[in-house]
């Protein structure tokens, strides 16, 4: 069981900078994610915190003690990869018993923790057999069991579904948050998977070119994107963004797109005339034939208890996602309205949320 | 452009058997998915069409005619693999022209030209043209393969998981514009995958296989909303479909076994209690994991307020699917 605590840790391998002053903190039996697309720099934050990288500065605190330059073998944390490796020549038992034998725990001992991993994991029953002809699963479960069996204080998992079908894959997402559920340990996971992120996490990081873009709880970072990379990169299909010229004072309630008024949530800060993008979740626009903002159906795409249907207009592409029942026919004008209460603001140059009384708190 | 007929197509590998009997017309300017787990037999499939494997039984006839004794560069099919190989010496322009270029085809210099920039431009790689294949993204290398396919006017395109390797947003747009190619081209795909996603936005025909088997056969809709078995049922939706036992509600038809309720088919407020177990909020959808009875069921949360672990919630089916106990569906 463990706090971590990340303070401005930062790492240079030469003069790439993979990861640039990140601080945030992961609580107490949480499963939190790193997210983010390759080269983001979330595998190198993982490997910092588990000791196998050494921060070129900054802190990373496990239970309020500084283990940045300590090795791995001194933070009593777990590694789970991706490509698990097994022991081939042994059995399940003794692919498990392995790290405490090694450790020099107790044979006793070693044979009651193996018992309750095993019982953890479903496993129990193949024991002696040798891993050689075990299901993909079942080599995950005791890659698992090898690293639950230690009693760490905390979890680090790298993409270890990332080789996998997208059926078993999604069975051993489950599996995974169910077991933590039960172990309530603390759990680093990578991911280049937003929905995997979204599914199991509690808290996500999202990362991009080594700088912690946001971290929060999956639904407000969904909800309340801090900057336009966030809310590009969660959701799909992603979010929409009407790019417009314009202006932004605190207490306004709406803006102009070209001579249409949009309402927006109260905003709470000023934005100088400029380039300024409207986001808006597929799922909260409302096609309404009453809406001024009027758009031509492009395309549908039929995912049984939605549809997705894209539309053109004055301000680029939009999708929305509407109930598969509803009428939708391709080539016919639409007006479009939003939910106003959920869509952000953000300026287009930085890339940054404008504060509103929606976000406020959250980013 | 041209039909494909599949007939009683059978293939074994040693004692295993890939395919068996498979029967099933590609029409002319279709996009047909193969939708199976690993195994299923769909690049078995994509082979045999190919000419890179050839049938136990059965045939291939394209455009009415067999194909079986045409050699596979003959038979004027493309396809692209799921893993790129790409002429590493070559340029992204000369690995996309190579196909134009080949003895069997005489294409005018202007013309192969022409062609690949357009489809570069289609896959966004027009920027790349100059670049040597090996130094490019996985994802670039990708799309180079699949214009290369894409610059020929073959009377098939192949297709074994071409998505697969390629992060989520690139997948995305690449699904859009494959749809958007077929339809302008009019031409015939079958496209092999297990991303349902891929199956139920670009397929005009959805083919589910089970070990080596074809099972049904239709629209996206179809599939989705009238699956013939427990199998079927489980390959499309998001949630996946619940199968629980048929009498968990009251009374079931005769004959039924279990009871298959999608998220629509789960009606909240009245009904059995069932106990929130968690709570998995995907943005656009929130998932109640409940537990009833010592069934595990994923719902969608209802409007309103969102329920809480621990709290308790009324579920009541509303026209849900049957099946019997082999897994098959019951005739409504």
């Amino acid at each position: 069981m463990a706090e971590i605590v990340i303070r401005n840790l930062r790492k240079e391998f030469g003069a790439f900078t993979a990861v640039k002053g990140s601080t945030f903190t992961i609580g107490d039996g949480e499963f939190f994610m790193l997210l983010g697309p390759s080269g983001c720099g979330k595998t190198t934050t993982l490997r910092m915190i588990a000791g196998l990288e050494l921060p070129t500065s900054g802190e990373i605190l496990i239970d309020g003690e500084d283990v940045s330059q300590k090795r791995a073998s001194q933070r009593d944390i777990a590694m789970v990869f991706q490509l698990f490796a097994l022991y081939p020549h042994m059995n399940v038992r003794r692919n498990i018993s392995y790290p405490l034998i090694s450790q020099g725990v107790p044979r006793a001992e070693v044979a009651v923790r193996v018992a309750e991993v095993a019982r953890i994991l479903g496993i129990a029953d193949i024991l002696d057999r040798p891993v050689g002809g075990l299901s993909g699963g079942d080599r995950q479960r005791v890659a698992l069991g090898r690293a639950i069996v230690r009693r760490p204080k905390a979890f680090m998992m790298d993409e270890p579904l990332g080789a996998l079908d997208a059926e078993f894959r999604e069975h051993m997402s489950e599996e995974l948050r169910a077991l933590h559920d039960r172990m309530g340990a603390t759990t680093v996971y990578v991911t280049h998977d937003q929905l995997e992120a979204m599914q199991m996490g509690d808290k996500i990081v999202v990362m991009n070119h080594g700088v912690v873009e946001q971290c929060g709880r999956p639904q407000d970072i969904y909800d309340h994107p801090a900057t336009l990379f966030v809310a590009d990169f969660i959701g799909s299909p992603a979010m929409n963004f009407l790019r417009f010229q314009g202006a932004v004072h605190a207490g306004d309630r709406s803006v102009r797109l070209a001579d249409l008024d949009i309402a927006t949530p109260e905003m709470q800060e000023n934005h100088l005339p400029g380039a300024l993008v409207l986001g808006v979740r597929p799922e909260h626009v409302v096609l309404s034939d009453a809406a001024p903002l009027r758009a031509g159906v492009l395309a549908t795409e039929y995912l049984g208890t939605t549809q997705i249907v894209t539309l053109d207009s004055a301000f680029g592409r939009v999708k929305a996602r509407v109930p598969s029942d509803q009428p939708v026919t391709v080539g016919a004008s639409v007006g479009l309205a939003f939910d106003a209460a959920r869509m952000t603001l953000f300026d287009d140059a930085s890339g940054r949320a404008l504060r509103s009384a929606a976000n406020r708190g959250i980013i | 452009m041209a039909q494909v007929d599949l007939n009683g197509l059978t293939k074994h590998f040693g004692a295993t058997a890939a395919l068996t009997d498979v029967t099933l017309t590609i029409p002319d300017g279709a996009f047909v998915v193969l939708l199976g787990p690993t195994g299923a037999g769909k690049t078995t499939t994509l082979r045999l069409i190919a000419g890179l494997d050839r049938p136990d039984a059965g045939d291939v006839r394209i455009a009415g005619q067999s194909v079986l004794a045409v050699p596979p560069a003959a038979r004027d099919v493309a396809m692209v693999f799921q893993q790129y190989s790409l002429y590493p010496h070559l340029t992204v322009r000369d690995n996309l022209a190579f196909p134009l270029r080949s003895p069997m085809s005489v294409v005018p210099r202007d013309r192969i030209a022409a062609r690949v920039a357009e489809v570069a431009e289609v896959l966004r790689i027009g920027h790349k043209l100059d670049n040597k294949a090996t130094r490019l993204s996985g994802g670039e290398m990708q799309r180079v393969a699949i214009g290369r396919a894409l610059v020929r006017n073959p009377r098939i395109y192949l297709m074994d998981e071409p998505l697969s390797s390629l992060d989520a947003k690139l997948r995305a747009d690449l699904r859009v514009e494959l749809k958007r190619i077929h339809q302008e081209l009019g031409a015939t795909f079958l496209y092999v995958t297990h991303d349902q996603i891929e199956a139920m936005t670009m397929a005009t025909h959805v083919g589910v296989l089970d070990r080596g088997r074809l099972v049904q056969f239709g629209s996206p809709r179809q599939i989705y909303e009238d699956p013939v078995s427990v199998y079927v049922a489980t390959r499309l939706g998001q949630p996946r479909i619940n199968i629980l036992p048929a009498d968990l509600f009251g009374p079931a038809p005769a004959g039924a076994a279990h009871i298959g309720l999608r998220p629509e088919h789960i009606q909240t407020g009245q009904g059995r209690s069932a106990h929130v177990v968690r709570t998995e909020h995907l943005g656009d959808q929130t998932r109640l994991h409940l537990d009833l009875a010592g069934h595990a069921i994923i719902a969608l949360a209802p409007q309103g307020p969102l329920p809480v672990p621990g709290d308790s919630l009324a579920l009541q089916p509303r026209n849900p699917l049957w099946f019997d106990a082999t897994g098959a569906r019951l005739a409504a």
